[in-house]
């Protein structure tokens, strides 16, 4: 029992980290039905930029953390504007390919830059180091941080997209495009909101990931920039709570097969997952079954 | 019609590859060439890379003094991108374009073997520094001719580490963390298995992971309420340092016992210095050994690249070193001499230790296990074959 | 029909030729083995890149999983012709590990191409990491350390043979009723349908004859190189898969070919470069799709046909000036 609320703990902070950058892919998902591939890398950039924060300029956590957000804010309206809009009425599959092409551009650009090997972020201050020990369960203040301020970020983003006007907008378009823009929303600018909305998290999922696992290389989103889109899916793509579900459940999938002695097939599993939901269930947990009209 | 130029354009593939061929062969006859087929790029690269750097270390030492037989030595430098199939190919192009005498290189096990038909069908001897599975040099249809190595093999080195186990630290209940996507680590962690046992230890506990993971709290979770004494994680430097910090972070506080993977100095960063007490591993050298030539390659080592040697920049020069000695020896420059005369190497004096070769062409040398106290090296002890 | 007739005579005349050539030359040590290896590159690229084209660029689904096919080929082959080492073991292992890739292709894809939209990237994907783990847990595989030592039978005549097959077949299928139903699904998936076209019955049958093919590249591989481990078939490989057949231009087997034949001449030249390769295969990926979407060769093949076309336009352009 105690191992279990144990794993439930480990597989509760994987979560959030997925569960924040699932957000970022089902948000654009939702608005131009793009699998934004670069999305991981973006979260890559929010680690290496904190890195440099920490590490170089000597900020403190959560200056850093704000910095990395601005900075991936910025290069995620750049990718959408230079790569994806120009490609608004092309095919799908141009899309798609020009978005793996921005990811594998990030990643090696970046590699380019910084070198290939592993850097590990700067030590924490002490009360980032702490632990707890209730009742035999171990808690590290790490944990706490990386819950807590996902929760917060998430909190924020259900509160501009339920309650402001621009919002509003975003909901608006990912209903139906041209009918928004009929109502004289600007659609070039709020797909850029999303992006921004989106890179942003994903940042902030950097940096926490950075101090929390205390390493960072050039090639780190891919994984679990796959896994998120997973967990995107199964929470049902395009619904932002679903991707909290979704995050959430496969981060505790992951740990738990981990933990009960199957650690090689974790990621194996995850994608069975995948797959098991597109045959059985493609609209995932929360979506509803739309017919497609012609 | 339409498929005509299709199936030409498939035909003539041969004469459009002709673009990349230059011959150069006549051997300029006052250098001898030797290949270096490396990982510069790609996952592996800091192991090629820093074996590089030994190899031209010793080269230049080399060639300052003389050359061999008169003659300078010219190294043909190629990166094989770490993929085993551009090892294979380059290695064909050094021994059939470049017509060199022997090739250093690949530095990982894979990409080693991958280039040992080649060096068998062309009569070439190839040589890594840092190939340590056991089937690189010897496997069930006998010896490979042209297959050499101056590195210990993986049995070796999880015997050592099993006997210091049960016999230094008196422990007889161990937990193996595995990288199972690494051959290295699974071939140490059977290794370990089987003498830890047969000195009458058991192991309770075998988990796993795959290189480049970041999350193995869920694997310490679950060894942590197991009755074990002492944890061998047999893997490489990035996952080792995560593993111990997160280990200690969870309380476990058993020592950790790891092989040559654990040498670099990002297992410090990773882990902290604090997380690092109470952790060995075995290694090629040591840099607290006082024999006179580990002191002064780590001085011309550090007076040439400005920074610490590791176990792949000893090896790299370890192997350069050996080559040049056996060319040294052989009754002709080529292939079939020199690779008489590597197998016929009796106590040759390197950094890492002085070896003769075996039947099965491994050196036969002592291996070091060092005690890390703080995150320095604080202990060291040779162990003889 | 005896033009046709004439046209492939004149085809297979042409191809014995370039066989023969090619294989004097190799007799003659003019093509030393490094050229070959290079031609068994290109010639297992060529392989993946018409097959992963039937897939991609034909039918228009987007396939991120073909190192998975590929993979299936080379670990069978391999298999098999170490346990019968014979050059009958070889052709058995290569159809084998086809037919079985064929199959998985079938599972995967008849579930996720009902589907409409990129699920399949996704879903190929993660079939392909499955396929990964699973070979790099596997006692019979070998796992990380992947086997070696495969015996070799792969020469010229055997990557002369498998590449034109390939080409032939997959250019047949294309003119077939089935190839047909593909391209027209590409352009107008309803419409397709609303002419009759079972177009999940058609996707289907394109990505598994596409897997097929891919498999006979992996085969090839194995059989060629010696060694094979499950890393070399991991999501970068179907990456440079898709970088091949993008670049030659969706919907183009000549255009596959020439791109497999200049990435393979991009490559050796940028040897001494190697931290630039995948950044410029990534540049090029998204100038591509943002400047010319087409690749090189747009959907139009390159043959005889459209060279005389060529030359004639140049003969009548100078008779007018």
């Amino acid at each position: 029992m105690q191992e279990l609320i144990q794993q439930l703990i480990n597989g509760l902070s994987l979560g959030s980290i997925y569960a924040l950058i699932a957000l970022g892919y089902t948000m654009v998902y939702g608005i131009i039905q793009l699998i934004n591939f670069a999305h991981g890398d973006v979260y890559m950039v929010g680690a290496y930029v904190g890195y440099f924060c920490m590490a170089r300029a000597h900020l403190g956590f959560f200056t850093s953390l704000v910095i990395a957000m601005l900075v991936c804010t910025v290069l995620g309206v750049v990718i959408e504007r230079v790569a994806y809009k120009p490609l608004r009425n092309s095919t799908r599959i141009a899309v798609l390919i020009t978005a793996i092409g921005v990811s594998l551009l990030l990643e090696y650009g970046m590699m380019f830059f910084v070198g290939p090997e592993v850097r590990a972020y700067p030590p924490m201050p002490g009360f980032m180091e702490a632990s707890y020990n209730i009742g035999g369960v171990i808690i590290r203040a790490q944990q706490l941080l990386i819950i807590g301020i996902s929760l917060i970020l998430m909190i924020g983003l259900q509160y501009i997209v339920r309650r402001t006007k621009v919002g509003k907008a975003m909901r608006a378009v990912s209903q139906d495009a041209d009918a928004a823009r009929l109502m004289g929303i600007n659609v070039d600018n709020t797909i850029s909101l999303t992006f921004a909305l989106g890179s942003a998290l994903a940042g902030a999922a950097g940096v926490l990931v950075g101090v929390y696992y205390n390493s960072i290389d050039p090639l780190m989103g891919i994984l679990p920039g796959l896994k998120a889109f997973v967990a995107a899916v199964l929470g049902g793509i395009g619904l932002i709570p679903g991707a909290l579900i979704g995050g959430y459940v496969i981060g505790a999938v992951e740990t738990l097969v981990a933990g009960y002695g199957f650690s090689m097939y974790k990621d194996a599993v995850v994608f069975a997952i995948l797959i098991a939901v597109l045959m059985v269930k493609p609209t995932g947990l929360l979506g509803k079954n739309v017919r497609e009209k012609v | 019609m339409k498929k005509t130029l299709t199936l030409l354009l498939a035909g003539a593939l041969g004469l459009a590859t002709f673009a990349g061929c230059s011959s150069d062969d006549a051997a300029s006859s006052n250098t001898i060439k030797i290949g270096i087929n490396y990982e510069l790029s790609g996952p592996v690269a800091t192991y090629g890379q820093a074996s590089l750097d030994g190899i031209k270390m010793a080269m230049e030492e080399i060639n300052a003094a003389g050359g061999i037989k008169g003659k300078k030595i010219e190294l043909k430098e190629y990166d094989n991108k770490s993929e085993p199939a551009e090892a294979t190919t380059l290695a064909t192009k050094l021994m059939t374009s470049d017509k060199v005498v022997a090739v250093l290189g690949p530095a990982t096990s894979g990409n080693f073997k991958a280039t040992i038909p080649i060096a068998t069908k062309d009569k070439v001897p190839v040589i890594s520094g840092s190939a340590t599975a056991d089937d690189v040099t010897v496997d069930d249809k006998g010896v490979k001719e042209y297959a050499f190595r101056t590195c210990f093999n993986d049995s070796f080195q999880g015997n050592a580490m099993a006997n210091f186990a049960s016999k230094k630290l008196n422990k007889t209940k161990a937990v193996m963390i595995v990288d199972s996507s690494s051959d290295y680590s699974k071939g140490l962690a059977e290794n370990f298995k089987k003498t830890f046992t047969a000195n009458g230890g058991t192991i309770v506990g075998e988990e796993a992971y795959v290189t480049k993971d970041t999350e193995f709290n869920p694997i310490l979770t679950r060894i942590k309420n197991q009755d074990f004494d002492v944890i061998y994680l047999p893997g490489y430097y990035n996952e080792a340092g995560k593993i111990i910090k997160q280990a200690r972070a969870l309380q476990i506080t058993a020592p950790v016992l790891g092989g040559d993977g654990f040498d670099s100095p990002v297992l410090l960063e990773q882990a902290g210095a604090s997380a690092l007490n109470d952790v060995y591993f075995t290694n090629h050298y040591s840099s607290l050994d006082q024999d006179p030539k580990v002191v002064k390659f780590i001085a011309d080592f550090k007076a040439k690249y400005n920074s610490e040697p590791n176990a792949f920049h000893a090896l790299g020069y370890d192997t350069m070193k050996f080559l040049a000695d056996a060319i040294g020896r052989a009754s002709a420059v080529d292939g079939e001499s020199i690779k008489t005369a590597l197998a016929e190497t009796k106590d040759f004096s390197a950094v890492t230790g002085t070896f003769s070769v075996d039947g099965n062409h491994n050196p036969v040398k002592a291996i070091v296990v060092i005690g890390l106290k703080d995150g320095q090296q604080a202990t060291s002890e040779k162990i003889e074959s | 029909m005896s033009n046709r007739y004439a046209r492939i005579g004149v085809q297979v005349v042409l191809l014995a030729l370039v066989y023969g050539i090619v294989w004097a030359l190799i007799n003659a040590g003019v093509i030393d083995d490094y050229i070959q290896a290079t031609m068994a590159t290109i010639c297992i690229n060529i392989i993946l890149a018409v097959s992963l084209n039937l897939i991609t660029g034909f039918t228009g689904q987007f396939s991120l999983g073909h190192a998975g096919f590929m993979a299936i080929g080379a670990y069978t082959t391999a298999l098999v012709t170490m346990e019968y080492p014979t050059t009958w073991g070889f052709l058995g292992g290569v159809f084998l590990g086809a037919i079985l890739a064929a199959i998985v292709g079938f599972l995967i894809g008849l579930p996720t191409l009902r589907l409409r939209g990129d699920y399949l990237a996704i879903a190929t994907l993660g079939m392909a990491e499955i396929i990964r783990i699973l070979l790099l847990n596997f006692d019979f595989t070998n796992g990380a350390a992947g086997l070696s030592g495969i015996p070799s039978f792969v020469g010229w005549t055997w990557l002369f043979v498998f590449t034109v097959g390939t080409i032939v077949l997959i250019s047949n299928f294309l003119h077939s009723s089935h190839g047909r139903a593909s391209i027209s699904i590409r352009e107008d998936e309803i419409a397709a349908e609303s002419v009759g076209i079972n177009a999940t019955r058609a996707k289907t049958l394109a990505f598994t004859v596409g897997a097929f093919f891919g498999a006979i590249a992996g085969g090839l591989y194995a059989s060629y190189f010696y060694f094979i481990k499950p890393d070399l078939f991991g999501f970068l490989k179907s990456i440079d898969i898709l970088v091949i057949v993008v670049l030659g231009g969706l919907g183009s087997l000549t255009g596959s070919i020439i791109a497999a034949i200049l990435l393979a001449l991009l490559q050796t030249f940028l040897q001494p470069f190697p931290e630039l390769r995948m950044i410029i295969y990534s540049l090029a990926l998204v100038m591509i799709m943002i400047f010319r979407p087409q690749g090189l060769m747009g959907s139009r093949e390159l043959n005889l046909a459209s060279l005389t076309r060529l030359t004639r336009r140049g003969r009548a352009a100078e008779g007018a000036s």
